[in-house]
């Protein structure tokens, strides 16, 4: 979600004159059976020590958490800081539902799947110094999921929530939009950063 | 956030010895200065008047039953693991503290900007 929305400048009744509240929803009700579908698949990979539905959900899980947080920062944000206003809302408001569900999701299956591959393939028992690359990695997650969880997920319920009401506060929702924008040099080094270790685990 | 950060410090530094046990003195201090600054967060929101308390646990509930099942799903990959003893117990208090705290980081940061019963932002 780094630089998912950019800068928003608008007046404090901009964002309430151009959208309909009642059409904001917060976590969309219908992809909850996709997302317990997907943690059940975990659960029985891990209890079945599978490995290849491990290794499925640990690439596929990554895979897509990865590039969903390039594509959006670095695609979709600059496009959207190009947009009008009402459309910068219209848009936010159909996109950061699903992302409420989406990268929590993402980064669970992706996180509890490579820890079960790591055990099952003998990564976490590798010597110094190629476990620097693990341990590398364990910090690297560590750093998205402070920002994640700390600052970027709170963030974007909040300007859900503020989007609902009758008038909801543009500079609010620019100022909460703006850790994204803060954020997304970090995230972003942290992603790439993440390609790089993993495929260096893959072929050491 | 700052017991965010501990606890997940904690956590890396455990992990970092796997399959080995690391020496637990490091981690224990980190996972408990970040159960420290949970309890004075909430000792602070406690202390809070003019708040919209009933978003403030509308988010939060559903959040704290979103992060008890995530951190139900890590607490069985450890036991499948088979991982035992204190590393289980500092672990799954990692757990519980991370499972409590974002849902209070998350229904603070929706409710703060929400209205009071009293109509006061």
């Amino acid at each position: 979600m780094a630089d998912a929305i950019g800068e928003m400048p608008m007046s404090p009744t901009a964002a309430g004159a151009t959208l309909n509240p009642t059409r904001v929803t917060v976590v969309p009700v219908a992809g909850l059976p996709l997302v317990a579908a997907a943690l059940a698949f975990l659960v029985a990979a891990v209890a079945g020590n599978w490995l290849w539905a491990l290794d499925f959900i640990h690439v596929a899980g990554g895979g897509l958490w990865t590039g969903i947080d390039l594509f959006v920062g670095l695609v979709i944000g600059p496009i959207i800081g190009h947009m009008s206003v009402p459309a910068r809302v219209e848009f936010s408001t159909r996109f950061m539902p699903k992302m409420v569900l989406i990268m929590p999701t993402l980064v669970v299956l992706t996180l509890a799947s490579g820890l079960q591959l790591a055990r099952r393939l003998g990564n976490l028992a590798v010597p110094y110094p190629n476990h620097w690359w693990l341990v590398a990695s364990f910090i690297v997650v560590g750093v998205m999921a402070v920002i994640a969880l700390g600052l970027l997920e709170p963030a974007n319920l909040a300007v859900l929530f503020e989007l609902k009401k009758p008038r909801p506060n543009g500079l609010l929702i620019a100022k909460l939009m703006r850790r994204f924008v803060y954020t997304a040099g970090v995230t972003g080094l942290m992603q790439i950063a993440t390609l790089v270790i993993m495929s260096r685990i893959a072929t050491w | 956030m700052g017991s965010i950060a501990l606890v997940i410090a904690g956590g890396i530094y455990l992990a970092s010895y796997l399959p080995r046990q690391a020496p637990l003195l490091i981690p224990t201090v980190l996972i408990g200065l970040g159960g420290g600054l949970l309890l004075a967060a909430v000792a602070q929101l406690g202390g809070l008047r003019q708040f919209a308390w009933e978003r403030f646990y509308q988010v939060s509930g559903w959040a704290l039953v979103a992060y008890a099942v995530i951190a139900g799903m890590i607490e069985f990959v450890l036991l499948v693991d088979h991982t035992r003893g204190t590393l289980l117990i500092l672990l799954t208090v990692v757990l519980v503290i991370f499972a409590l705290d974002i849902p209070i980081i998350l229904g603070f940061s929706v409710a703060r900007h929400q209205d009071t019963p009293a109509g006061i932002p």
